[in-house]
């Protein structure tokens, strides 16, 4: 019994693993959205910000230096797209298609350019990375039965990001429920009329969500190449942007609907692993491609109206423009 | 400041060039930080392109791709669709294609499988749009992420199948066995050869001629015709559609499934013209960039063309950078990329008030 | 007044307030002056509450618990000083309009306003709300607040106003004093000519029953019912004039019988033809059965403003004969079409090939009305034909509507300015909250009785 117990908290442990760089760029998604921006720039800027991390902490020799870096890179995406969408209007989808574009080419021609090595950055000494924290406590709790283990394998053990990467969820929440900012950021992205003609700014308020949302997206991207990963590989965002992207939508631009969501998929990565050889009745051995894919139907499945409507900001995917 | 509306002719053709070189000023930059001198880059590029022997044959050939899928993101454009999936459609349709000639090839003269296997990427393409598609006209489901999603969706589904069911028996790699030749479409380089004409050898196949024949088509369907008429308003003003008893949501379908089976057709270029087999990732990239060479030559047939073959050049001389600079790969071709995508679709207008403000002087100093 | 409140700069010129030059950039700069607007389109945000709503821009402080609690507190103070009741927790988006704009007056207030612009305000509201409006505007100038009150309806000028200030084509022409004015003197103001109000139309004997709808009901998709049992009868040779005040079920009525919308409940009988919830019809079968429409919103539904002018004057028959043969389009026809109608109609300039949307709102009406006037419908819906549009081109448009008429086609005119109705219709049909209230002939016809009817007060019942 005990063993199963250790078992599925395993599995859960390597949900929570895999859910943690879908977690922070649906918040991001999610930041962005709600103030009105379209952001399918979050492959980019993940894949942008993993680059930075791995390369910065290569050099400097210093994980936090690579996490800082990270930041600073998908927030300066995030301004780009910022500048394309809000100052000039263009075309937010577009605007997040050449931003993936972007991050794809600079990353491999600056990793080439940095350390010959195909566009990979040299692999992270323990230094270099954030390591697992283990929490107070676990030595103590080892014996009690059912919590002991609990305690240790999914709740201790994880590196700082992926608690940073839970902390995000209430923080968001409090940041757009509970504070003036968050109320005016939602008015925008559903009447930015009604924020304008109060006398604020439009422009501002949407700049702020963009870059928070280059953030959030900078600490997603150094978790993947300094923390779970021991180093930034050509392409290894792989598609977790668009995924995140999948979740926000499946959580219907709501923080914890979304981070269920996040989980979900998360758990599907994580057992489809485990399920690639497995002899499932009825139907045979699933590919594990199609167990991947998982996610992508789900959201396909939900958008089609089949769990209620998926209600964007009113005001999403719509340049500012004052009329009278 | 209130600027006066540019002439048609700087708005069509003098601010696109400008974006484009705004693009490849910033790529020079980009190639100067590594070491390199950009005019012996864009030398080099223009010469891969364009005078090396079969390098035009290259650009065509990839110049060919770019049509299918900025022809397919420019018909969904003109109903306001955003037809992300232009990747996942190409795949289907290269299913399709495989389908009918693994199964046909056999049996049937070369010449009806490729005329079934044209029908069948179309179909195949159309088809994977066309879910998408009734998803948005029927439940309002946002287009552009279903197409998304279904991207990855068709990618999971090629890789499962290359490495299971239709994978070349007693072969490792994820690919099918070869098509018999008489079911492949014949290269440019021979059919000239056919009319004594000698030419270097590249991979452009008669899908290019496809290509415009496709063209000609678009500009009929979409500028000639009641069903083009009635696809643009909808796209314009859906209100209005309403109004005028255009039957949208049936509209929208049909849109996309044409979208969709131009983007599938992409799959004639390298699956029946290339690499006569099906084989992973044939469509890498071309179906976003599809997206590029569409804004840029404003969802019209003749812009397409020229958009497509800047991108056809582009990714040849990439190539060929990559092939004599040490410090710059093929990488740096999806870095111009995504910059000309930038400076023509997102900041398509941040020149405007700069090139209206000179136009103001120089109509001031006339008079 | 966008330039008061900061929405454009001035080019030249200059602002003064209590004596003071004022720079105003945006809005906050106005709000800090003391203007505060309520706009036609209201300023406001749906899926927040009243309290929300008030609150944003001013929260009293980063975290919102404070800021509610206090501005709940003022709210509750202006609403008891002004008389302007309001539920501080409801949701926008579940109030009706004359609430809204109520929230949007107290908005105005909380922020300080010592001059208030009302831009339109009565175009959405009963005449029973209007009065109302006003009593709240005439307490508001008692307690010194300063009103600007944008305007065309030259009734509600007469009644409430101290001081009018007349503007044509972006220029101030003249400044007047109701007490010292007439309607009269102030329409030829505004159209630089003289201007005939009042005219009583001219009758003709109607002819067979073109249109028959009866027990028409329909709910809109969030389940409110919008037409309750709604039944006319429309002859060829008359003007059958559908008045109330916006939102009350005619733009509903004009969707059903257009075919646009489908009746749930209730029939349409046309021609032939009867149409109900098992044999609905499309707006383009109904015109094949010979109805034409020119739609309450000209610029959205009735144009595709991005089209040339030619391209536009085939909506609505792109798939028949006058736009090509076969499946083709033919450009030179079509142009050549256009060409004659703006010749007819005056349209300016004479551009078949000028978008729509560079058209002034006159012109484009021309083009609509010309395109549906051509086709020789035998039913024509219009709705608020003359919907921004200047004074010179309502008369016209008014007058090709009584030719049409006489031409023995049958007319159903819906329109919020009773002023319009009174000048065009044989009959007159009041709705109210989905119903007909009421139909009466044009004679027996007067502003009063009309003003009931619209606030739903049925003849016989009591006041």
């Amino acid at each position: 019994m005990a063993e199963h117990w250790v078992d599925f908290l395993r599995l859960m442990d390597g949900t929570l693993r895999f859910a943690a760089p879908l977690i922070l760029c649906a918040m991001a998604g999610l930041v962005s959205e709600r103030s009105g921006v379209i952001d399918i720039g979050l492959e980019g800027k993940l894949l942008a910000g993993a680059f930075a991390a791995a390369a910065v902490a290569s050099i400097t020799g210093s994980a936090p230096f690579g996490l800082l870096a990270a930041i600073a890179v998908s927030m300066a995406m995030g301004l780009l797209h910022g500048f394309a969408c809000i100052t000039h209007r263009g075309e937010q989808i577009i605007s997040g298609v050449a931003i993936n574009f972007l991050a794809s080419g600079a990353t491999i021609v600056a990793g080439i350019a940095l350390f010959s090595r195909g566009g990979q950055s040299p692999p992270l000494s323990a230094g270099e990375r954030f390591r697992p924290i283990t929490l107070p406590g676990v030595e103590a709790l080892a014996g009690v039965p059912v919590i002991g283990p609990l305690y240790a394998e999914l709740i201790s053990g994880h590196n700082v990001l992926v608690y940073a990467a839970v902390a995000s969820v209430p923080m968001v929440w409090w940041m757009l429920f509970r504070t003036t900012f968050g109320l005016r950021l939602r008015a925008v992205g559903e009447k930015p009329e009604a924020v304008d003609s109060a006398g604020l700014s439009v422009t501002w308020l949407r700049y702020r969500g963009v870059l928070i949302a280059g953030a959030l997206c900078g600490v997603a991207g150094a978790y993947l190449s300094i923390a779970h990963g021991g180093g930034f590989v050509r392409e290894m965002s792989a598609g977790k942007g668009y995924i995140a992207l999948a979740a926000m939508i499946f959580g219907k631009w709501r923080p914890g609907p979304v981070l269920f969501a996040c989980l979900i998929f998360g758990f599907l990565e994580a057992a489809a692993a485990r399920l690639q050889s497995v002899e499932l009745p009825m139907v045979g051995v699933i590919p594990v491609e199609l167990i991947l894919v998982l996610p992508y139907v789900a959201t396909v499945v939900l958008l089609a109206g089949f769990f209620g409507r998926a209600v964007p900001p009113k005001a999403l995917g719509v340049a500012y423009v004052k009329e009278r | 400041m209130k600027i006066a509306p540019l002439p048609r002719w700087a708005e069509v053709g003098l601010i696109p060039v400008l974006n484009i070189a705004l693009a490849l000023a910033v790529s020079g930059v980009v190639i100067a930080m590594l070491g390199e001198s950009p005019m012996a880059a864009l030398v080099v590029m223009m010469k891969g392109a364009f005078v090396n022997p079969g390098g035009l044959g290259y650009t065509l050939y990839y110049t060919t791709n770019f049509i299918f899928t900025g022809l397919a993101v420019s018909i969904a454009f003109h109903a306001m669709l955003f037809n992300i999936g232009g990747e996942g459609q190409a795949a289907i349709g290269g299913l399709g294609v495989a389908l009918v000639c693994l199964a046909l090839d056999p049996v049937l003269p070369g010449a009806l499988v490729i005329v079934l296997a044209i029908g069948a990427s179309a179909a195949f393409g159309a088809a994977w749009a066309l879910i998408p598609g009734y998803l948005q006209a029927y439940r309002g489901s946002h287009i552009v992420i279903t197409t998304i999603m279904f991207n990855f969706i068709a990618a999971g589904l090629t890789v499962a199948l290359l490495t299971g069911a239709l994978m070349r028996p007693g072969q490792s790699s994820p690919q099918t066995r070869e098509f018999a030749e008489a079911a492949q479409l014949p290269f440019i380089h021979d059919m000239l050869g056919w009319v004594g004409l000698g030419v270097a050898r590249s991979p452009l196949n008669l899908s290019f001629v496809i290509a415009l024949v496709c063209c000609v088509g678009v500009w009929v369907l979409i500028w000639r015709t009641k069903f083009g008429y009635a696809l643009r308003a909808m796209g314009q003003s859906e209100p209005a559609a309403i109004y005028a008893g255009i039957p949208v949501q049936r509209m929208v379908v049909i849109a996309m499934a044409l979208s969709g089976g131009m983007a599938g057709m992409m799959a004639l270029n390298e699956i029946l013209g290339v690499q006569h087999k099906l084989l992973l990732n044939f469509t890498s990239g071309y179906g976003f960039t599809g997206i590029a060479v569409a804004l840029m030559g404003r969802n019209h047939p003749v812009g397409i063309v020229l958009a497509s073959l800047l991108f056809g050049a582009l990714f040849q001389g990439g190539a060929e950078l990559d092939f004599e600079f040490k410090t710059i790969t093929r990488e740096m071709v999806l870095l111009i990329q995504g910059l000309i995508i930038l400076f023509s679709g997102a900041l398509a207008y941040m020149l405007y008030p700069l090139v209206g403000r000179v136009f103001a002087m120089v109509r001031g100093a006339d008079g | 007044m966008s330039i008061l409140y900061g929405f454009y700069t001035a080019d030249s010129g200059q602002i003064e307030i209590d004596g003071q030059p004022a720079k105003i950039h945006n809005s906050a700069d106005a709000i800090r002056l003391g203007i505060g607007m309520v706009h036609q389109h209201f300023m406001l945000v749906p899926t927040f509450t009243v309290l929300e709503n008030v609150m944003l821009g001013r929260e009293g402080g980063a975290l919102l618990e404070r800021g509610r609690a206090e501005t709940r507190a003022e709210l509750e103070r202006l609403s008891c000083e002004h008389g302007l009741e309001i539920d501080p927790d409801a949701l926008v988006g579940d109030l009706g309009v004359g609430l809204q704009q109520r929230v949007e007056i107290l908005k105005a207030l909380r922020r300080g306003a010592r001059i208030l612009i009302l831009d339109e305000p009565t175009g959405v509201l009963t005449p029973d709300e209007t009065d109302r409006l006003f009593d709240i505007l005439r307490a508001l100038k008692r307690d010194g607040v300063t009103i600007l009150l944008i305007t065309h309806k030259l009734r509600e000028i007469m009644e409430v106003t101290d001081a009018v200030s007349v503007m044509r084509q972006g220029e101030m022409v003249g400044h007047r004093t109701p007490a010292t004015t007439t309607r009269e003197e102030l329409a030829e103001l505004m159209v630089g000519r003289k201007v005939q109000l009042d005219a009583v139309p001219v009758t003709g004997e109607p002819g067979p029953v073109a249109l028959v709808a009866d027990g028409l009901s329909w709910r809109d998709a969030g389940g409110a019912l919008r037409l309750d049992r709604v039944g006319l009868e429309l002859r060829a040779g008359e003007i059958l004039g559908v008045a109330g005040v916006t939102g009350n079920g005619q733009s509903e009525l004009l969707d059903l019988l257009s075919g646009i919308a489908e009746p749930q409940a209730g029939q349409i009988r046309l021609g032939e033809r009867r149409i109900n919830s098992g044999h609905p019809a499309d707006p383009a079968e109904m015109r094949a059965l010979g109805l034409a429409h020119v739609p309450e919103d000209r610029q959205h539904r009735g144009l595709v403003l991005s089209f040339s002018a030619a391209e536009n004057v085939v909506l609505g028959y792109q798939g028949g004969e006058r736009a090509g043969t076969g499946a083709f389009i033919n450009p030179t026809g079509i142009r050549a079409l256009c060409q004659k109608l703006m010749d007819r109609f005056d349209v300016r300039p004479t551009d078949p090939s000028l978008r729509a949307g560079g058209f002034s709102g006159g012109n484009q009406q021309k083009i609509v009305l010309a395109r549906e006037i051509d086709v020789g419908p035998k039913v024509l819906l219009v709705g608020q034909p003359t919907r921004g549009v200047d004074i010179g081109a309502i008369e016209f448009i008014h007058q090709q509507l009584v030719d049409l008429k006489q031409a023995g086609c049958a007319i159903l005119l819906v329109s919020v300015e009773l002023d319009e109705i009174l000048a065009l219709s044989d009959r007159i049909m009041v709705m109210n909250a989905g119903r007909v209230v009421g139909t009466i002939d044009r004679a027996e016809a007067d502003r009063h009785r009309l003003g009931l009817m619209m606030a739903g007060i049925a003849e016989g019942a009591a006041a």
